[in-house]
């Protein structure tokens, strides 16, 4: 990735910008067409906030309807098109373009259909992830995956990019949890994927819409899987005196047979930086505390409380703080949660990354982290999804030196290359968007992005949708010439193996 | 235990698709033959993968093991069961000369799921990465050994329920499960409309199940979890328990058990678990909580495809029935996509289409290497 300081430039060109802008007002409400710089301004980035461009143009639709008119009109006039959720997206998956048409959907915000004897929802793409739990908590029941902006971010958004959070080492990721996609093609016209059982004819279009960026279709429509709230979840905290052992209290909960709801881990960084922001007593010389969530019916979540309490015990594990309350849970989850705004208190600029590992190799891959965070004088924070493995460090830096920036960039590229190393991958759940198109170069060889491309080209031929994102043409991996670190190829005898 | 064979016979098995892209070539992916009634009769040179077998990798602590796609699902499904694992969707393991058979690359490539299924998790949902030859003798890894892996397209899913025309899979990365400490089974004799009233009024309710099927008159109910957890589930379902139940689910999940043993086609419904009951005379098991419906009966097949219909569901000629009727894809954009997805992996169609039939018409230009006629090839 490269991050971009200072101001954003507008590159467009203002009359193609004022042509479009006048013929898109033909087919939407004129004010769903944004065209004027203050108006764009707010849309220059999603929450990837280190690339930023003014969009070309950006269009609000309001309904089913005008997408489609506004993607007809793309098609015939040879525009392309970005599609953006909620813009919480955090590898630049949405982040605009001066050459094209940013198409927000946010607007497309109703819940369609609750149907609780089938425990489906049928959501328009606009719909906040939250929003579905709140809407069928009366029902009994919720929507499982939650990624961290699930108050802002948008299901559209949602399956574009395959979103987890953390109850996913349970309940999966949103292409677990969906069961019918209605979207626009790039001609825009209208497919239906899935069916409204369990499983439908023919390929799995489903798996392949699902995390494809917004490279292969528009999604106007999901239909998602509820399950019933659980009658008892409980949250357990446990410090270890040490990285290694916490990772073998992993290993071992998993081991025991139980699949937690929750699993999540703070480094020592972490735990310091929120405490001092947040004062809750936390163990200072913990160098890892584990959070852990159950839940189930209560005779469930009891029996497995004991047992999860046994096997981190066998790893030195101390300051036990339980939460049964929904009240205290919120509580002792405010640590964990307020992770990012504690960054805030203590560096002018960080960089949120994302990577997966085996678990086996969690201890190995964070004492790495703090020797190449040493080797940069940089500062790296651990908050993370232990439970799958999903690496989220935090890269401390201050953006206005630009040899922090530059250091901070080499820092991050050489955590992925780690990652890969150890049979993990570059993108656990932010997506490749613009962010990490080079470092997929070393992830897949050149004959595997030709595969991708033929796939892409099926959907999207003159390739108008989502241009240069989340899929590197193999021609710009040969000019980067970078390593190729495929899985199982590097050998990595120096590990340890526990 | 039948002893674990480890061969690498990837180098032979990419070899034979390199040579079947000549003009005429086509080949037709076998593992044991188990699920040799799907789709259309095989067409084109068997390739046999049961000579590319053994598991590659397994960490029970990561929940994931990598296997060779002819390494037979039993031997993996014991591997497991040492650790105390299992497969969680439950694969079917159609019985050859009376025993289970299958292998991991048949499970995958037909993407079959048991009784388990609504619950767990279908075949696809457990894939995690894949190492896979297509049409054009390409060596190809997506995916990996994690559940959290969004770098590329989803392919390993794709993969999943292809019926191997796309292309070979060579190994999977798959997510186990620990099987859980406590199972019961619990019976009621309901007529079909009330045991579908209890199905639809449990799986609303937080309970540990795993299984929910009515047939002949019986409502099954599977619990799992730990010991308390069933112990206390089982107070608010009721019933009988049944005996050797284990030996049941799988008589279910294999289709070895009494009702699938009668003569007959076996005739699928995939739909909404609350779907309203048929009222079409014959045989009706309702497996998945009512979300997968099988039909044995003299019902001719409009009435059957009038009530998918109506129900918003899927119906498929499964077992025994004409090998030649098409999956009932609706809209032709999909069948167009169908066809260009098969170019895509596989331009020249050196894998047999016709495992998966896709309703013609087809796109111009895509019949070549999509029709199921090796004549048309």
């Amino acid at each position: 990735m490269t991050i971009i300081t200072g101001a954003t430039v507008d590159r467009a060109d203002p009359q193609q910008r004022q042509k479009l802008a006048a013929e898109l007002r033909e087919l939407l409400p004129s004010h769903c067409v944004l065209d004027q710089l203050e108006q764009l301004k707010p849309f220059e980035c999603d929450a990837l906030t280190a690339i930023r461009e003014i969009p070309l143009l950006v269009v609000l639709p309001e309904n089913r309807d005008q997408v489609q008119a506004v993607m007809r009109y793309a098609y015939q006039n040879s525009v392309s098109l970005i599609p953006r959720g909620a813009g919480t997206g955090l590898s630049g998956g949405a982040s605009p373009s001066t050459d094209a048409v940013l198409l927000v959907l946010t607007k497309l915000n109703d819940i369609l259909e609750i149907d609780a004897d089938n425990r489906i929802a049928i959501v328009e793409p606009g719909v906040r992830n939250l929003a579905i739990s709140e809407a069928v908590a009366g029902h009994g029941l919720f929507y499982a995956p939650d990624p961290s902006s699930q108050v802002a971010s948008s299901i559209g958004g949602n399956v574009a990019e395959n979103s987890g959070g953390v109850h996913c080492v349970k309940y999966g990721l949103t292409t677990h949890n969906i069961r019918r996609l209605r979207y626009f093609d790039h001609t825009g016209e209208l497919v239906t994927l899935g069916a409204s059982g369990l499983d439908a004819p023919g390929y799995d279009l489903m798996a392949l819409m699902t995390g494809s960026e917004g490279m292969l279709g528009v999604v106007v429509e999901v239909t998602v899987n509820l399950l019933p709230l659980p009658e008892s979840v409980v949250l357990l905290q446990a410090a270890f005196p040490d990285m290694e052992q916490a990772g073998l209290g992993v290993m071992n909960i998993i081991a025991a047979g139980i699949i937690p709801a929750g699993l999540e881990m703070m480094d020592q960084t972490a735990i310091e930086v929120v405490e001092n922001y947040i004062h809750m007593d936390l163990p200072l010389d913990a160098e890892a505390i584990l959070l852990i969530e159950l839940d189930g019916t209560e005779a469930e979540v009891e029996s497995q409380l004991g047992s999860v309490k046994a096997e981190i015990g066998k790893f030195g594990a101390y300051d036990l703080r339980l939460a049964r309350s929904a009240e205290d849970r919120i509580k002792l989850w405010s640590g964990r949660k307020s992770a990012f705004p504690a960054m805030g208190q203590v560096t002018t600029d960080f960089y949120i990354m994302d990577a997966t590992v085996p678990r086996r190799h969690l201890p190995y891959a964070l004492r790495r982290i703090v020797e190449l965070s040493d080797q940069y004088s940089l500062r790296v924070a651990n908050v993370f999804h232990a439970g799958d493995g999903n690496l989220h460090p935090l890269v401390l830096y201050d953006a206005s030196d630009p040899g922090q920036v530059e250091r901070t960039e080499k820092l991050a590229d050489d955590i992925l290359t780690l990652c890969l190393s150890l049979g993990g991958t570059i993108s656990g759940e932010h997506g490749i968007g613009q962010e990490k198109l080079d470092k997929s170069c070393d992830q897949f060889s050149t004959v595997e992005l030709e595969q991708f491309e033929r796939v892409k080209r099926v959907f999207d031929p003159l390739g108008r949708l989502n241009p240069g994102k989340a899929i590197p043409t193999p021609h710009r991996c040969a000019e980067l010439g970078g390593l190729h670190v495929h899985q199982g190829k590097v050998p990595f005898p120096e590990l340890e193996r526990f | 235990m039948s002893e674990m064979v480890d061969r690498d016979d990837s180098q032979q098995l990419v070899e034979r698709v390199e040579q079947a892209r000549e003009p005429g070539g086509r080949l037709t992916i076998i593992g044991q033959g188990s699920k040799h009634f799907m789709g259309c009769e095989p067409q084109g040179e068997s390739l046999d993968t049961t000579d590319h077998c053994g598991v590659i990798e397994y960490e029970p602590g990561d929940l994931v093991l990598t296997a060779r796609s002819g390494t037979p699902l039993v031997q993996i499904e014991q591997l497991l069961a040492q650790q105390g694992q299992c497969l969680g969707f439950e694969p079917p393991r159609f019985a050859l000369n009376g025993s289970a058979a299958g292998t991991l690359g048949g499970a995958i490539a037909s993407g079959l799921s048991g009784p388990r299924r609504p619950w767990a998790g279908a075949a696809r949902d457990f894939v995690l990465g894949m190492t896979m030859v297509n049409g054009e003798a390409q060596r190809l890894h997506f995916g990996g050994q994690l559940i959290k892996n969004v770098a590329g397209f989803d392919l390993p899913r794709l993969m999943a329920g292809s019926m191997g025309t796309f292309g070979l899979i060579l190994d999977i990365s798959i997510r186990v499960l620990p099987v859980r400490p406590a199972a019961v089974t619990l019976q009621h004799v309901l007529p079909a409309s009330e045991a579908l009233a209890k199905m639809i009024e449990w799986q609303r309710q937080p309970l540990p199940l795993s299984g929910l099927v009515y047939g002949q008159g019986v409502l099954s109910v599977r619990l799992s979890g730990t010991a308390e957890g069933v112990l206390s589930a089982r107070e608010i379902i009721g019933g009988d328990e049944l005996n050797d139940a284990a030996s049941w689910w799988d008589g279910l999940r294999d289709q070895t058990g009494a009702w699938f043993a009668e003569p007959g086609a076996v005739r699928r419904i995939s739909c909404a678990a609350a779907a309203e009951l048929p009222e079409i005379g014959g045989e009706w098991v309702l497996d998945w909580g009512g979300a997968q419906r099988w039909y044995r009966g003299d019902a001719p097949l409009a009435m059957l495809e009038a009530y998918a219909r109506k129900i918003d569901g899927q119906l498929s000629c499964f077992r025994g029935a004409d090998r030649k009727k098409p999956i009932p894809l609706a809209d032709p954009r999909l069948v167009e996509i169908h066809g260009q997805l098969k170019s895509a992996f596989d331009p020249h169609g050196v894998f047999d289409s016709g495992r998966l039939l896709v309703q013609p018409p087809l796109a111009a230009g895509l019949q070549s290497s999509f029709l199921s006629d090796p004549a048309a090839k």
